[in-house]
């Protein structure tokens, strides 16, 4: 057992649940009891869909436990089947049904319907969200896609979009303009718009490009092993990125690369001397591990960043986030719980946090500016706008999205240094789209508990200039300057003190 | 306006036929309850012990209120929790102990149940007596089962308040209970009503602390403010307490009728009751009147959700001219329900349970001006042409008792009022377009849309 209250991913049916809503002429019918609806809502209210989610629940209920609830499983399969005709039919278990212990891959083949029925094994205890899309994809590729002759002009599968995606919907744009460019038709984009009858053609494509690995790595794969199409290793996420995937797309297709660049706006906004003052800005970034490589990467090859730490929540992607956190030279966090992550950020100090909606939250809390570059998200990153994350478009839009908190942290310096005004007091504390919520009591952790534990004691006017420090390396200097005295043995610290740690740490 | 006169036919609804239906039902379960239960409690962790999936519903549910350390939270069970059960409670007891030395102002803790803790039998009562004698007596721990196969959506409340009234002290004072969590503001127009009707020993279940938890006896009458407290409501009559009968107080007629049953078992005189509510009376009647110029004449059809459904369905036909098609309700009470019933015109289907395509059909065949839905058919059925109200507000937002009769009447109001100040409305706007599904999938955009 573990004690949790906010979690990354949800269970391994919502991610099943992203593959059936992300494609069309699918219906997956889930053995589970009353109240697993609430998953619905995730897409139609956050994802804003227009239809239900193309979904039956068998909701049974305490009553029906024993043999009724095989019978009642039996049933919904026949009504969903009648009622929707589907072209094909997934079915399984959620967490609880996994408990009764009702065989959905069973019962629904013995009905005899006419469609091609598929069964998900979803291991609710173990696994997570991450893996049911993963592995529902795949289950559905395994049964779907037969050999079928290669298309006489050079063409590629896009793999990994889902309901629930973040920026999906724009990246897949992104990607296919990519493509075109090189000359590459797409084939098929799959999970997300694609039908059964659409998977039967994927073995037609000369390449697959994997979008995203999370959700599309295990049918990746299977279609090397079966049907000898390679897949591309990089994610088009960032400047390099993409270059290195055009590169990589045209090679595979046998091509010339070849791009258009003129759209591309980052590297100059980046370059001009407005951006100066991004160099060596701190940044801690977390998310799941595709767009968390990604990030990096931008940072600090393309922003002039340093990454002071990363991680990622979902643990099948542990092993090489490690390896690129020895490329950067910090420690990984590989952890689903917040509270690490919380830890992690708290003791680095970053001038700048890169996560998903629970990064905001923690930035918010500990007054450091956050972009948001991964789900879990809220509503507000379903925009309504075009801003995918890949390709030159995603380029221009992660740097507007980044940049902008620090903006809004140079115009809350601006407005600290008329703090006197009335207008602009210390309790409008800072948020991450610097905004004037109310800071939390939790920040005064400060001099009464190092007087208390008889350490160090700030001296008044000392206090007074720390205050001057712009609020978001504030902490950091606190911490210095009280390391540099405890250090030294001085217990009173004055503004001496204070300017001779900042000589000290000067980077 | 097109408002029926106070005294209703004596039988309303209370004969008509109800359509009972088993299926899929599109419904929350009962841990959503949690997220205003803590609100109320405010010296109590409510801790489920379920899967990821609990966790994720109460994230979900909860919103954004989830990054505000709320008073709650879910105990994951874990593969090797699945395989012994002795060692699910020690694993029980070790997160229990974590919680309350992390967290010492909690004064009472609640065990709740979960579908896959009932199936796999994990005795959660038995751990609670062994956690209240380990913590206790500073803190309380009880148990309640808000699982989705045993409750929907608010009887994870009554489940909960049921489950507090066996351990509630005794008492023979004649004191009034008043039955239901209420926000706060809501509450203290309640007694403050009450207070001023001459009615000051009134105690209200749940307390906000545990300080203040009422006591029981064979002399205490209670009046409940929700009408999903079916099994609160039987185990507050087994310990000998009686229930006042009343329709439940939403708008001017339901506050004024539920008030004066309450004054009645305390002899209040009618002169002095009318005295006292002849304002605020006038006050709820004005701004239910301004809301019901949009509302009056206008159909709604309940979806299955909170048991609300009924109460609702009595102020919008009675205080605001609304015709309802069909009400649905998760669970029907009869007895609780009668004097609601009685007070509804003969002419709406009465449904119990749900199976959600059927009712589906029956909707767009109805057409009704409103549909009162839950969040995952909301946009469905707006994106289909029908103006829909989701229902989970209803639950969170303060609509009880006079000074919210008109934001009652807003919340049904606003979203036929949204519809009609939208110029380019997709489904009701100049430029109406096919009304079939948006393309989802990308490269594909859109033609544009040309305004007329």
């Amino acid at each position: 057992m573990k004690l949790s209250l906010w979690t990354y991913e949800g269970p391994p049916h919502v991610g099943a649940m992203r593959v059936a809503t992300g494609m069309k002429g699918v219906h997956y019918v889930l053995h589970a009891p009353q109240g697993d609806t609430y998953a619905d809502l995730l897409f139609t209210m956050i994802e804003r869909r227009d239809h239900r989610p193309p979904v039956t629940y068998t909701t049974f209920q305490a009553r029906d436990l024993g043999s009724d609830t095989a019978e009642l499983f039996a049933r919904a399969c026949r009504d969903a089947y009648e009622r929707y005709r589907p072209e094909a039919l997934i079915v399984g278990a959620s967490c609880t049904a996994e408990l009764i212990q009702d065989d959905p891959g069973g019962l629904a083949e013995a009905i005899g319907l006419p469609i091609p029925v598929i069964p998900l094994e979803l291991p609710s205890y173990q696994r997570k969200e991450n893996f049911g899309a993963d592995e529902t994809f795949f289950q559905l590729v395994r049964h779907l896609a037969g050999p079928a002759e290669r298309t006489d002009r050079v063409s590629a599968n896009i793999l990994g979009p889902t309901g629930l995606g973040f920026r999906h919907r724009d990246d897949i744009v992104e990607v296919t303009a990519l493509l075109n460019e090189i000359g590459i038709d797409v084939n098929v984009v799959a999970p997300m718009g694609a039908a059964p009858s659409d998977l039967t053609r994927l073995a037609a494509a000369h390449f697959n490009v994997l979008l995203y690995p999370e959700t599309g790595e295990a049918a990746a794969r299977w279609l090397e092993r079966t049907h000898g199409q390679p897949f591309t290793k990089t994610v088009p996420i960032g400047v390099g990125a993409t270059r290195d995937f055009i590169e990589e797309a045209a090679s595979l297709a046998g091509l010339p690369a070849r791009a258009d660049e003129t759209r591309l706006r980052q590297p100059w906004y980046s370059a001009s001397v407005d951006s100066t003052y991004l160099t060596g800005k701190r940044v801690f970034v977390f998310g799941d591990a595709t767009h968390v490589a990604a990030a990096a990467r931008i940072a600090r090859d393309e922003m002039g960043f340093e990454v002071a730490g990363l991680g990622c929540y979902n643990r099948e992607f542990a092993r090489s986030i490690r390896a690129l956190a020895k490329d950067y030279g910090v420690e990984a966090v590989i952890s689903d719980d917040y509270l690490d992550v919380e830890e992690a950020i708290a003791a680095l100090q970053p001038e700048l946090i890169l996560g998903t909606q629970m990064e905001r939250h923690i930035g918010k809390r500990l007054g450091i500016p956050c972009a948001v570059i991964s789900s879990p998200v809220h509503v507000q990153d379903f925009p309504a706008r075009y801003s995918p994350q890949a390709g030159w478009e995603g380029a221009n839009v992660i740097f507007d999205t980044w940049v902008h908190p620090l903006v809004m942290g140079l115009e809350e310096h601006l407005l600290t240094m008329f703090r006197e005004d009335f207008e602009f007091h210390d309790q409008a504390g800072p948020s991450h789209h610097g905004g004037s919520a109310p800071r939390p009591a939790a920040s005064p952790r400060d001099i009464s508990e190092q007087a208390k534990t008889g350490e160090v004691i700030w001296l008044a006017d000392a206090e007074t200039e720390l205050k001057k420090v712009p609020f978001f390396v504030r902490g950091k200097a606190r911490r210095n300057t009280e390391a540099f005295a405890a250090e030294r043995g001085v217990n009173e610290i004055s503004i001496d003190t204070l300017y001779e740690a900042k000589a000290h740490y000067a980077r | 306006m097109n408002v029926r006169p106070g005294n209703a036919p004596l039988s309303g609804c209370a004969d008509t036929p109800v359509l009972k239906e088993r299926g899929q039902h599109e419904v929350f379960c009962g841990l959503t309850g949690i997220i205003w239960l803590h609100r109320k409690m405010q010296d109590a962790f409510f801790l489920v012990v379920g899967s990821r999936t609990c966790a994720h519903l109460l994230q979900s549910a909860a919103g954004v209120m989830i990054f505000a350390e709320p008073r709650f939270g879910t105990a994951i069970l874990e593969e090797k929790d699945l395989a012994g059960l002795a060692d699910a409670h020690e694993e029980l007891d070790r997160e229990v102990a974590k919680l309350l030395s992390r967290r010492p102002d909690i004064r009472q803790v609640f065990l709740v149940g979960s579908c896959p803790s009932e199936v796999i039998k994990l005795d959660l009562a038995r751990a609670a007596e062994r956690l209240s004698a380990l913590h206790g007596p500073r803190i309380r721990v009880i148990n309640y089962s808000g699982s989705g196969i045993e409750t929907t959506f608010t009887q994870g409340e009554d489940a909960c308040l049921a489950a507090m009234v066996p351990g509630l002290p005794a008492t023979e004072a004649k004191e009034l209970l008043v039955v239901g969590a209420l926000p706060d503001v809501v509450e203290d127009q309640a007694l403050s009503l009450l207070g001023q009707l001459g009615i000051d020993t009134v105690r209200v279940l749940p307390a906000r602390h545990v300080d203040e938890t009422p006591a029981i006896g064979t002399h205490t009458v209670y009046a409940l403010t929700q009408p999903f407290l079916g099994d609160t409501s039987a185990a507050l009559d087994r310990r000998g307490a009686r229930r006042i009968a009343a329709p439940f107080p939403f708008g001017e007629e339901g506050t004024t009728a539920w008030l004066w049953a309450v004054a009645q078992e305390f002899g209040v005189a009618r002169e002095h009751f009318d005295r006292v509510t002849e304002a605020p009376r006038a006050r709820a009647k004005a701004a239910v009147a301004r809301r019901a110029e949009q509302l009056c004449g206008k159909s709604v059809f309940f979806f299955p959700d909170s048991q609300l459904e009924i109460p609702l369905a009595r102020f919008l036909t009675r205080e605001c001219g609304m015709t309802a098609v069909e009400i649905g309700t998760p669970f029907l009470h009869r007895d609780l329900m009668a004097p609601e019933l009685a007070l509804i015109a003969p002419g709406p289907r009465l449904s119990e349970g749900q199976d959600v395509d059927l009712q589906l059909d029956r909707a767009r065949a109805d057409r009704p001006d409103l549909s009162v839905c839950g969040l995952g058919l909301a946009n469905p059925l707006e994106a289909e042409g029908l103006a829909t109200k989701w229902a989970i507000e209803l639950v969170f937002t303060p609509v009880h008792f006079y000074e919210q009769a008109g934001d009652l009447a807003e919340l049904f109001a606003r979203p036929l009022n949204r519809r009609s100040l939208l110029k380019n409305h997709p489904f009701f706007g100049s430029g109406k377009s096919s009304g079939g599904s948006l393309e989802e999938a990308g490269g594909q955009t859109a033609p544009l849309k040309v305004a007329t």
